[in-house]
């Protein structure tokens, strides 16, 4: 648990960030929360020779509305200023109610979001949840800053779109409108751990039938995946077609076997856990 | 014992609060990892990444390059430090195998994390880092991983200089086992898993050792939990005469066993003293601890018992396997023969047949946890029990009750020869049962059984026993045990009135100074806020057994009475002699001594502390003191019992469980303090718990330990636990003046099984008859799917 030396450069805004990811290209790692990277660090099976901590850039903090019908949260928010915040309770709520269940008190009070996404863990909860909600992530580096969707950011595990020397500055979702129910079953060996698997159903309801169906898996490949197939046999139908539906959730995944599950095992899991999710999110 | 008036002052039965808690919560601890001493050095210790090698070379010269580092190490350049291997206390048979366990590995290692060579730095990072210059070959040797396996002919072997991974074979036997299977009516048989635990004391191990600097003495801080017993054993495996070593446990953050030990490191951060003239130290990581400190637990029990037609309980066969792992530590080769007298537990029966083969694995090295050998059994028994309950179709209360030992027959000398002094089993479960609604449960299991829900509900039941106070001396010498089980206590009346009692128990969260207190209040008539109790220091200790086996209470707590029943005689002789009485005639009470019918001929215990220190009028035939020890051995172990019930919802659909309600009723005899007994309780249950749904050591086939983290070795926190409902029925001990039996590990021992009952129970109408432990959501699933019917159509 002794990390081995680095240097440290405390950042004060991103252009020096960008500057100083470009002067040391992968030798550098950014430090947001700490809270993936330094047990990483401590096990030594990551030794980046420079920190670049992003703690005092005060521009990647906060929430604002981005008045296109979507809301922009800075990278370095911590997951309890996601939770807390008004704009975010107000027009995104689902983010803040699966953000709710990642880790323990201590982890969402130094844990970000930009560095919950750009680790490119699928099994931690956020990843899945941007995929649900057809998010962006904004991305900047010395030639200036691209949006990028989540489906395009998560490439495989702990690997992402993102350049070396690039920096996510902010993530975007969508404003949810409309008569909107969503539930995020989120299933563990104990209590504050990472998901065995995780399922976010979203559904949007119209007179009794399901007009639109949205499902984000945690943990079930390397990278977080949308349950399409689901959610195409959801579209226009009433609730009692969400059983048969979610009886296809594993389709088109590839999840691992581990200790706490076998790849079996959690394809099963996925299957009764999106029929839970959605049965929820309808009610 | 010497007879005195009772008192009546009641410090004993009621909740004080803690005199330790003051500084724990507000940071002012002293742990070893606290301890800075001028000029110290740190040390760290390269590793073994294999479970099973030859070392053909160490290269320590790159190293001793690296920026603050002051010296490096091989296991050969230390070897003629070593006065011997690493001790085990309790050569089991005589013909025990035991690898030859030096603190650094020469030309063999032989699991993951055994020493190879050490880095001695001006800082923890400094040492760390050089760790990385030391090159060391490996030429790769086959794992033995498998405790079967292990036993058959032409199996590798754990280590190339013995012939043979059978450590040792352990057979007793008692009555005619043959004769009570070979008219049994009925014979229910099992194979149960005991799985291995990774013991996770919130401090982990470190060590600081000073070389002698005005005195001759060294001096060692260890997070141990046997200061004593480490003084002594280091003495042996280092050379360096016993009086010339002073071992000190400050304050210690737990140790479940984990810290009952003499480890590599202590006799490396001593030699290396030795060597370099400074201060040492050394701590370790977590991920460090879990290939280094014991793990405990995982055995296999072959379990069966034989009935008679009316469910008469007639005899039990054990076989067990015992994964030692690599080296015998202090106690590891004694932990499972615990079981020897356990498996009976509270039942009649007329014969009894323990046979355990201890086996070498390349993994860590086994040893006491938490219960140690006890808590395998009662697993065993008690699941055992219910499944015969089921398969001879009656209540699983009906079935124990019916071969249980009843309440007006104790003393009991039970089938494997032991006397139980005291006990009361239909006490504890009436009081169980009805805290815990049993009937109501059972009906509402009933109900949705018949609805086919979802998820089930299940009902566990452990009505255990176990034995604590370790122990009479003779026992363990009868059980080639290399030492006694007596303890130690002094008590000096300081002139002021105010009073140390000095222990040789080693308390780590136990709360002995405050127990030890109240103890002494009531003896003395001394108020408990002006008691002081000293401990785990060699130099202020300098007697002990210290502190394991729910023994404190029961032998050390019983020498502090006795010490201070010294003090109250001397000091009555005394008092007679200040007031011109006869001894007899003087009635001691809440620290005063009363000439009987003469209120005002008296004087207190402060008084007469001040007289004798003064001394210029005391009898002539005693010394000038009140000050007392007192050695006690005990004359029988104590035997603490208790009815757990647990109820689980089982999602039958996931495999989740969740522990509904938990009651338990314990009877520990005596209480002291109300308060840190349940405390005891509540720790006890939530590590019983942990292993029956979540704490695994997991291993590969190449004898990589696969949880070797907290991140895959699941530990549960507040979250993960339900309200505990404890409750207690009082039935003293006899063997004993307190009349205390211990409660440090009954909740652990009781509450594996009540919890893997009721997670069978709630399945056992889809077929379930077992379920592997941890009992996680996919062991859950796979007891299932394995109990459906070939059609698929499980409920
Ligand atoms: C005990 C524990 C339990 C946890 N449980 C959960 C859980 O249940 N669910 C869950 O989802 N997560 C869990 N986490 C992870 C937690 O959410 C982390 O905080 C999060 O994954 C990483 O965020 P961070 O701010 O700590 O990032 P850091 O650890 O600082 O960084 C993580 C990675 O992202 C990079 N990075 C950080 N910020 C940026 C940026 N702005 N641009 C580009 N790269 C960046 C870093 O260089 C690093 O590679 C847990 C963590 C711990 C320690």
């Amino acid at each position: 648990m002794i990390p081995a030396t680095f240097d440290y450069v405390r950042a004060g805004s991103i252009d020096e960030v960008v500057d100083t990811l470009k002067e040391h290209g992968d030798e550098a790692k950014l430090l947001a929360g700490g809270h993936s990277l330094l047990p990483l660090m401590k096990l030594r099976f990551a030794a980046p020779e420079v920190l670049i901590d992003l703690g005092r850039v005060e521009q990647l903090r906060g929430v604002r509305d981005l008045g296109d019908g979507r809301l922009a949260i800075g990278a370095m928010t911590r997951h309890i200023d996601v939770m807390d915040d008004p704009l975010v309770r107000e027009h995104c709520a689902v983010l803040a109610d699966v953000t709710a269940k990642v880790g323990d008190p201590q982890v969402r009070h130094r844990g970000t979001i930009g560095g919950a996404l750009a680790h490119g863990d699928a099994a931690s909860d956020l990843p899945a949840a941007l995929a649900a909600l057809d998010g962006t992530l904004v991305a900047q580096g010395p030639n200036g800053s691209r949006e990028i969707a989540a489906s395009d950011f998560f490439v495989d595990y702990l690997t992402t779109a993102l350049e070396d020397d690039e920096l996510v500055t902010e993530v975007r979702v969508p404003k949810i409108v409309g008569p909107w129910g969503w539930r995020y079953e989120k299933f563990t060996r104990v209590a504050q751990a990472w998901a065995i698997v995780g399922v976010l159903a979203m559904v949007k309801r119209s007179n009794g039938s399901i007009e639109e169906a949205r499902v984000g898996l945690t943990n079930m490949a390397t990278v977080p995946v949308r349950a399409s197939g689901v959610e195409q046999a959801l579209s226009g139908r009433t609730p009692d077609a969400i059983a048969d539906a979610a009886a296809n959730a594993a389709d088109g995944t590839k999840p691992s076997s581990d200790l706490s599950a076998s790849a079996e095992y959690r394809e099963h899991l996925a299957r009764v856990l999106t029929r839970r999710a959605l049965e929820a999110a309808a009610r | 014992m010497t007879a005195v008036d009772t008192p009546t002052t009641s410090n004993v039965g009621t909740t004080k609060l803690r005199k330790e808690d003051a500084h724990l919560v507000t940071g002012r601890t002293q742990w070893t990892d606290n301890i800075q001493l001028t000029g110290m050095l740190h040390v760290a210790v390269v590793r073994s990444p294999m479970a099973h090698a030859r070392v053909t070379k160490v290269d320590v010269s790159a190293a001793l390059e690296q920026p603050g580092v002051v010296a490096a190490f091989s296991g050969a350049d230390l070897a003629d430090q070593w006065a011997g291997g690493l001790p085990c206390a309790w050569p089991v048979t005589e013909d025990m195998q035991s690898p030859t366990h030096l603190p650094i590995a020469t030309d063999e290692v032989r699991h993951v994390g055994d020493a190879v060579a050490v880095v001695v730095a001006d800082s923890r990072y400094g040492a760390a880092d050089a760790t990385e210059f030391i090159d060391v070959e490996y030429e790769p040797l086959t794992a033995v991983v498998d405790m079967e396996a292990a036993l058959a002919d032409g199996s590798p072997l754990t280590d190339t200089q013995l012939d043979t991974n059978r450590s040792f074979t352990w057979q007793k036997i008692d009555g005619d086992v043959d004769a009570a299977f070979g008219s049994a009516a009925h014979v229910v048989e099992r194979r149960f898993i005991n799985q291995r635990l990774i013991p996770t004391a919130i401090e982990p191990r470190a060590v600081v050792c000073a070389p002698p600097r005005e005195h001759r003495e060294y001096t060692m801080w260890s997070a141990t939990q046997v200061p004593h017993i480490l003084r002594l054993m280091l003495a042996l495996t280092c050379g360096v005469p016993e009086h010339e070593l002073r071992v000190i446990a400050p304050d210690v953050g737990g140790g479940f066993g984990s810290k009952l030990n003499v480890y590599a490191e202590e006799a490396i951060c001593l030699v290396l003293a030795k060597r370099l003239g400074k201060p040492i130290k050394w701590t370790e990581s977590r991920s460090e601890g879990y290939q280094a400190t014991i793990h405990g637990r995982d055995q296999i029990q072959d379990v069966a018992l034989a009935f008679n037609e009316d469910h008469t309980l007639r005899g039990m066969k054990v076989e067990l396997h015992a994964d030692m792992g690599a080296y015998l530590q202090l106690v590891t080769p004694g932990v499972p023969l615990l079981g020897a007298f356990m498996f009976n537990a509270i039942y009649k029966m007329d014969a009894l047949s323990f046979t355990c083969h201890g086996v070498l694995t390349n993994k860590t090295p086994t040893d006491a946890y938490r219960g140690a050998g006890r808590p395998e059994a009662t697993y065993a028994i008690e699941r055992l029990m219910d499944e015969a309950a089921n398969e001879l179709g009656v209540e699983p209360f009906e079935l124990r009750e019916r071969n249980w030992i009843k309440h007006e027959e104790f003393p009991y000398t039970t089938v494997a020869g032991i006397e139980y002094d005291s006990g009361n089993y239909e006490a504890a479960t009436a009081k169980a049962k009805e805290l815990f609604d049993y009937d109501g449960l059972r009906a509402e299991q009933q109900r949705r059984r018949e609805q086919g829900d979802k998820v089930q509900l299940g009902i566990g039941i452990s009505t255990f026993t176990e034995m604590c106070g370790l122990a009479p001396s003779r026992v363990l010498g009868s059980l080639s045990y290399g030492a006694g089980g007596w303890e130690h206590a002094s008590v000096r009346m300081l002139p002021s009135g105010k009073v140390e009692v000095i222990t040789g128990t080693s308390p780590h969260g136990q709360g002995h100074v405050t127990s030890w207190s109240q103890i002494a209040a009531d003896a003395l008539g001394i108020p408990f806020e002006d008691i002081e109790v000293r401990h785990g220091d060699t130099a202020v200790a300098h007697k002990g057994m210290d502190t394991y086996g729910s023994r404190s209470l029961v032998v050390g707590g019983y020498a502090v009475q006795v010490a201070c029943d010294k003090v109250v005689a001397k000091a009555k002789r005394v008092a007679a002699h200040l007031l011109e009485a006869a001894e007899d005639d003087l009635e001691f009470d809440a620290g005063t001594f009363q000439v009987k019918g003469s209120p005002d001929a008296n004087t207190s215990m402060q008084d007469v502390a001040l007289a004798i220190f003064a001394a210029h009028d005391y009898p002539e035939d005693m010394e000038p003191s009140l000050d007392s020890d007192a050695t006690v051995d005990p004359e029988n172990f104590s035997y603490p019992h208790g009815t757990h019930l647990c109820a689980t919802e089982v999602d039958t659909e996931t495999g989740a469980v969740t522990i509904r309600s938990y009651v338990a009723v314990d009877d520990v005899g005596t209480v002291i303090n109300p308060q840190i007994v349940e405390g005891q309780v509540h720790g006890g249950l939530a590590q019983g718990i942990a292993q029956a749904l979540y704490e695994e050591a997991v291993y590969d086939a190449e004898g990589q330990l696969k949880t070797g983290s907290l991140l895959d070795y699941f530990v549960p926190a507040a979250p993960d636990l339900p309200h505990f409902t404890t409750d207690r029925t009082e039935t003293p001990a006899t063997t004993n003046p307190l009349g205390v039996k211990g409660v440090g590990e009954a909740g652990t021992i009781a509450s594996t099984p009540a919890v893997i009952n009721a997670v069978v129970d709630a399945l056992r109408p889809m077929g379930v008859n077992d379920v592997l432990m941890p009992a996680s959501p996919q062991n859950v699933w796979n007891a299932i799917q394995a109990a459906a019917p070939a059609d698929g159509g499980a409920a």
